[in-house]
């Protein structure tokens, strides 16, 4: 399971807008193993829902590289990659917005296969989308269906169910849950697991709060307005976070023990602006360790432990 | 990757499996929500039967010898047993003049719109969907049209080809195609940034498909009050164009030319311009009722 699924490489998506260009997504390297699970972290606007959607194409990127499986997406025709996104899906982050009103649930579900072709019979494909919605458990009564008849969390179930339809390797889970009640979250989240656990399905987790992500991943990335600013394994991540921002979104984290007490460290000042940012540091303002260095030169990703990367200038490259 | 629970099912094909279920449909909510407003079944009962009578009218009277037929003997007859609704200037039966003239009005306004309805979905939709320098260039052309009023453009149309029914047809259509194309332009911009027309690209879906399955029916709602509300529209530029000379042609009996024929005798024999002006404001007054009622029954935030 080691196996490279997708390497994403100095992706950078840069929109024009009327005051200059907006940098969503500026340089973001990564990597993610085959059914291994990367979240990204990030505040409201900092770039990670662009991000996915730019993986996937349904943004197209400003200049970068995504090689899915050993091919450059961004090499491919309309023709092969529409054939590849039978391999790449996305669940979206409002159930409400994400189903056809106007179709009955069935019919959103069979569409992916449908349009792909794969399985031509009539019957069969039924068949098929009554087996997809057992696995993402939705009774069968509910076939015909209306999306506004159904709650929030089993309109999620569709939406995943509509990404499974294909057997997907990647997935793209744009806040999945984050439009959801507390106890359809751990719902979701379980069901999101057993299916990587029987399909070994690779998941890109795009959240705002991290306590979900932790429970989830392999690997976390933080982002902060359109950069990475730390990847580590989930694990590591939490025991050590070395970007100060990282620290700040961590204290962040209620925890439910009276005594056990942890400092909050408050952010202050408002989020610098996405729209031609300087060659600084971005979280400098906001950063309760900031140093000369930081409002004159833009910190690089490195690793400063193993498999640990960081863009921060408290923090110097491993010596290798 | 599923365990095989399928083989468990006791059914293999979709038929089957919908025998134990009752298939409930949506139009039918929709129109058991429609029967709840009484304005929309009155628009819907008085549209109806006007419909149902120009469909049977040559089971009701004789369009040779009774509709273009002169009877001078009985011209200007007032309203009475014999002719329920008097005799015209020539001695016609109005009512029959007037059920004849339905065939004609609604025809024409109703194959009118059909003509304007699909030039509006297509540029509309393309412009809607598409935005940007595609909208910009569709959008222009059709606020040039725009600028005109629609009976001038439909009357510079029938001028330059001659007024058949076809021409007609065709010039009344195109000269309410820019309103369409708005109308289908701001609907499709409406549902265009939903989630769902993403996943539909995310699922490989190509653009005539998203339009078509995923844009349109999402925007049906308005475009189906627009419809209703512009063949009362239409109804009325035929009859305005008739009026003056333009559009159908006596004796071919049509409501707007049978108001011109009769405004001579208005003063003596109101009774003549009276029916074709009732017809008209009739047909006109339920398209409007429907429409509304439509729009009601359709509008999404009415929804649960």
């Amino acid at each position: 399971m080691g196996e490279t699924l997708l390497e994403v490489k100095n992706l950078k998506k840069y929109f024009r807008v009327a005051a200059g260009t907006l940098h969503a997504v500026d340089d973001v390297s990564f990597t993610i193993d085959q059914g291994h699970t990367l979240g990204i972290v990030g505040e409201s606007g900092c770039g990670k829902t662009t991000l996915g959607r730019t993986i996937l194409r349904l943004i197209e990127p400003t200049s970068g590289e995504m090689v899915f499986g050993g091919k450059d997406l961004r090499k491919l025709g309309t023709r092969e990659m529409r054939y590849m996104r039978r391999e790449m899906q996305i669940i979206f982050q409002d159930p409400y917005s994400s189903l056809n009103p106007r179709k009955p649930i069935a019919e959103t579900i069979e569409e992916p296969i449908l349009l792909a072709g794969l399985i031509p019979d009539t019957d069969k494909r039924f068949m098929r989308v009554l087996e997809l919605m057992d696995t993402v458990g939705l009774a069968e009564r509910l076939i015909n269906t209306y999306p506004h008849e159904l709650d929030g969390g089993r309109r999620q179930r569709v939406g995943i169910a509509r990404a499974l339809a294909m057997n997907p390797k990647f997935i793209v889970c744009d806040e999945p849950v984050s439009s959801l009640d507390v106890s359809i979250q751990a719902q979701i989240l379980n069901l999101m697991k057993t299916i990587q656990r029987d399909t070994g399905v690779t998941y890109l987790f795009i959240t705002h709060d991290l306590s979900v992500v932790n429970h989830f991943s392999d690997d976390i990335a933080v982002m902060y307005l359109g950069r990475l600013v730390e990847k580590a394994p989930a694990e590591a991540l939490f025991q050590e976070p070395l970007h100060p921002y990282t620290e700040a979104l961590l204290s962040a984290i209620p925890v439910p023990r009276i005594h056990n007490r942890r400092e909050r460290i408050l952010l202050k000042g408002e989020l610098t602006s996405p729209i031609n940012p300087e060659p600084v540091c971005r979280f400098a303002a906001r950063c309760t360790k900031c140093m000369d260095i930081c409002t004159k030169e833009e910190p690089p990703l490195i690793e400063a432990r193993p498999k640990h990367f960081v863009a921060c200038h408290l923090h110097k490259a491993m010596v290798s | 990757m599923m365990p095989a629970s399928a083989t468990a099912r006791p059914f293999t094909t979709k038929k089957e499996f919908y025998a134990q279920f009752k298939k409930k449909s949506i139009a039918y909510e929709l129109w058991l929500r429609f029967l709840k407003n009484k304005t929309a079944v009155i628009g819907l009962v008085i549209f109806g039967s006007i419909v149902v009578v120009a469909i049977i009218a040559p089971w009701i009277t004789d369009y040779k010898n009774v509709v273009i037929k002169m009877n001078i003997a009985e011209r200007l007859q007032p309203p009475g047993s014999n002719h329920w609704l008097g005799t015209d200037e020539l001695g016609r039966d109005i009512l029959a003049r007037i059920i004849y003239g339905a065939r004609v009005s609604l025809v024409i306004g109703i194959s009118a719109i059909a003509v304007s309805l699909l030039i509006g979905l297509v540029l509309g939709g393309a412009a809607g969907y598409y935005g940007g320098r595609i909208d910009s260039i569709i959008m222009r052309a059709m606020d040039v049209f725009l600028s005109l009023p629609d009976v001038l453009l439909a009357l510079a149309i029938i001028a330059a080809f001659g007024n058949t029914k076809v021409n007609l047809t065709i010039a009344i259509g195109l000269a309410f195609s820019p309103k369409f194309s708005r109308v289908v332009r701001s609907a499709v911009m409406g549902v265009r940034d939903n989630e769902y027309i993403e996943a539909a690209r995310s699922i490989g879906a190509l653009d005539w498909r998203i339009i078509a399955r995923h844009v349109l029916p999402n925007c049906i709602g308005p475009i189906i009050v627009q419809v209703t509300l512009y063949v009362a529209n239409a109804i009325l530029t035929i009859a305005a164009l008739s009026f003056i000379g333009l559009g159908i042609q006596p004796p071919t009996p049509e409501w707007g030319n049978m108001l011109a024929s009769g405004r001579t005798f208005m003063r003596d024999f109101p009774h003549i311009v009276m029916a074709p002006g009732l017809a008209i404001f009739f047909t006109i007054l339920a398209l409007n009722l429907l429409g509304d009622g439509l729009r009601d029954t359709l509008d999404p935030r009415l929804k649960h």
